[in-house]
């Protein structure tokens, strides 16, 4: 048993506590995240070279279906990466444009939020994922409010209250889970859910359902929306380039329990039956929303809708060639997203500025997915593997990212072109230089797409194949 | 029992979905909190109910009744309360700030949804 698996989790929070207890310290604190953050990345990547077959920790050695237990795998591994590549770029960004010192505690619920996201893609107990959910979710609520405003609490309760309401739905489902199949873990689940007899059925769909609402709440999804553009448009720059992954927590999710338990026995085909009309219409409202906004910060959030629309058209065909059309997607979306939040966030402070002019058109056009960065090949990816319903799937796809274009063109043009000169505001390089490394993320997945999906497919594999997640999860002889 | 422990979910969580889907913070976050009781009380009967009889080992006992659920309402209320008395302090700073509890986003142009 490798101490390795709970460590992503471990790290940061630890970290987080003893910033806590620095809180006039503003250089200490920031040479502990950067720290935290380095530190986590470098976790994520050793557990990269560690878990081609799934690592299992049983936290307190209890043995498996009565004790808590943590996986890392190909998809948990993948998530950590992406999330370490969105942080430490963010967290540059944040300590270059002084928004740490704009309120309190930044850095340490910074640590918080990301150990509650390793927490999230870590394990394999579904109620774990709701408590792990929960801590992920109080950090950023700490992190929206950042810097306070009257409108930016506000929009903070919307933001707090459909999560609460999110969260109530998630325990009446899980509650329903476990008096369906007496048991909340997610490898015993995928065993006992085919096997449910025909009276539970009817309550098993309803689980199902109901657990699926909820990711869709986390990940965006129309109709359950409601809360992105708000929340995102009125969160500091920063803190919604670090929410880009949080709407992925959804996708994450929807993907692991769909293919382990949900896809099968009485729930079978249902998700995706549910999700794929789910997803077109999110991505039609992303790019209609993109095309009708003018505010930078609302634009880019509305963005973030559309491709949670094209990951969630991935994650409900719910075969191995589109989810790795998904997972590449949900990479490039993620540091596209990111970059976007940041050079609105530069934007709002420096009118007229040649490099934020640039930054802002490399990043639409990663956004709108235009070649040649790896949005284009993640839409090709996507659009390959869902050749069998061409004519919906395929219009939909092209027409929503015309209208991200000419969105994004309208902003861009009325923005940085025809913006009447004024004094531009110093720009601080290592503000720039943070959103430019998001961009040189989205360049490295376009250059190194055939070994990326070659990786990416075998991950697919370790979703279409449980058998070793599952015994991973068993209790070993001597760990 | 069964009816009345399950009329009683189903009248708290009517009340708790009437009480957020109004425009004032107060009592959305008691709809809020009539809601988690409800989301409680559900994962609690989740493991049947079982009067009377112990959750853990006893010698004396006829049966038992399922100990996990117990366990898990306990997380489930430790943090709803939690969130509860975040969303309690947003509330108030939001009115302060504002001047008005309102919820909805309307009053600053752009921001509303």
């Amino acid at each position: 048993m490798s101490h390795l698996v709970i460590a992503p989790i471990l790290f940061p929070a630890v970290l987080a506590g003893l910033i806590l207890l620095l809180p006039q310290r503003l250089s200490l604190q920031r040479l502990l995240a950067f720290g935290g953050a380095a530190g986590f990345a470098g976790l994520a990547l050793m557990l990269l070279g560690r878990a081609a077959t799934p690592l299992a920790y049983h936290l307190g050695d209890w043995p498996a279906p009565f004790g808590i237990v943590l996986i890392a795998d190909g998809l948990s591994v993948l998530m950590l990466l992406v999330l370490s590549a969105v942080a430490l770029p963010v967290l540059l960004y944040v300590m270059a444009s002084g928004w740490d010192a704009r309120g309190r505690h930044f850095h340490a619920l910074f640590l918080f939020l990301l150990a509650g996201l390793a927490g999230a893609f870590l394990t394999a107990d579904a109620f774990n994922l709701f408590v792990f959910f929960e801590l992920l979710l109080i950090a950023s609520y700490g992190l929206m409010v950042h810097g306070g405003g009257a409108a930016r609490l506000r929009a903070g309760i919307q933001y707090v209250g459909f999560n609460l309401v999110g969260s109530t739905l998630f325990l009446f489902a899980l509650a329903t889970i476990y008096a369906v199949t007496g048991t909340l873990n997610m490898a015993d689940l995928a065993q006992k859910w085919p096997l449910l007899p025909p009276g539970d059925q009817a309550l098993a769909r309803v689980a199902a359902v109901l657990l699926l609402m909820v990711f869709a709440v986390k990940g965006a999804l129309v109709p359950l929306q409601f809360w992105l553009p708000g929340t995102y448009a009125a969160a500091p720059g920063p803190v919604a380039a670090l929410f880009a992954i949080m709407t992925k927590v959804g996708a994450y999710a929807a993907l692991r329990l769909g293919w382990l338990v949900f896809d099968a026995g009485p729930t079978a085909g249902m998700w995706a039956q549910l999700l794929q009309p789910a997803a077109l219409a999110t991505l039609a409202l992303g790019a209609v929303g993109v095309l009708g906004s003018r505010a930078l910060p609302r634009q880019a959030a509305f963005a973030a809708i559309g491709s949670m629309g094209l990951v969630f058209l991935g994650v409900a065909a719910f075969t191995p060639a589109a989810t790795v059309a998904a997972l590449y997607y949900l990479i490039h979306s993620t540091l596209a997203g990111a970059a976007l939040f940041l050079v609105a966030d530069l934007a709002g402070r420096n009118v007229r500025s040649g490099p934020v002019a640039v930054l802002f058109m490399a990043s639409a056009v990663a956004v709108a997915g235009l070649p040649p960065l790896s949005g284009f090949l993640g839409k090709i990816l996507l659009l390959q593997s869902l050749a069998g319903q061409a004519p919906l799937i395929w219009s939909a796809v092209l027409l929503a990212s015309f209208l991200t274009v000419v969105g994004f063109a309208l902003t861009g043009s009325a923005r940085f072109w025809k913006a009447r000169a004024t004094a531009p505001a110093a720009v601080e390089p290592l503000a720039l230089a943070a959103t430019a490394l998001l961009l040189a993320g989205l360049v490295a997945i376009t250059v190194l797409a055939g070994p990326l999906t070659v990786w990416l497919q075998t991950v697919a594999q370790g979703l279409a194949d449980p058998a070793p997640y599952i015994a991973a999860t068993a209790p070993q002889s001597g760990g | 029992m069964n009816l009345l422990i399950a009329a009683t979910i189903g009248l708290l969580t009517a009340c708790g979905v009437y009480l957020i889907l109004r425009l004032r913070t107060f009592p959305v976050i008691l709809g809020l909190t009539f809601l988690s009781y409800a989301v409680n009380i559900f994962i609690f009967i989740s493991g049947r109910l079982a009067p009377g009889l112990p959750p853990i080992i006893d010698k004396a006992a006829t049966g038992y009744t399922d100990p996990l659920p117990q366990a898990l309402v306990l997380t489930a209320i430790v943090i709803s309360f939690g969130m509860t008395a975040v969303l309690v302090l947003m509330a108030i700073g939001a009115h302060l700030g504002a001047g008005n509890d309102r919820v909805d986003l309307k009053d600053d142009g752009e921001a509303g949804q």
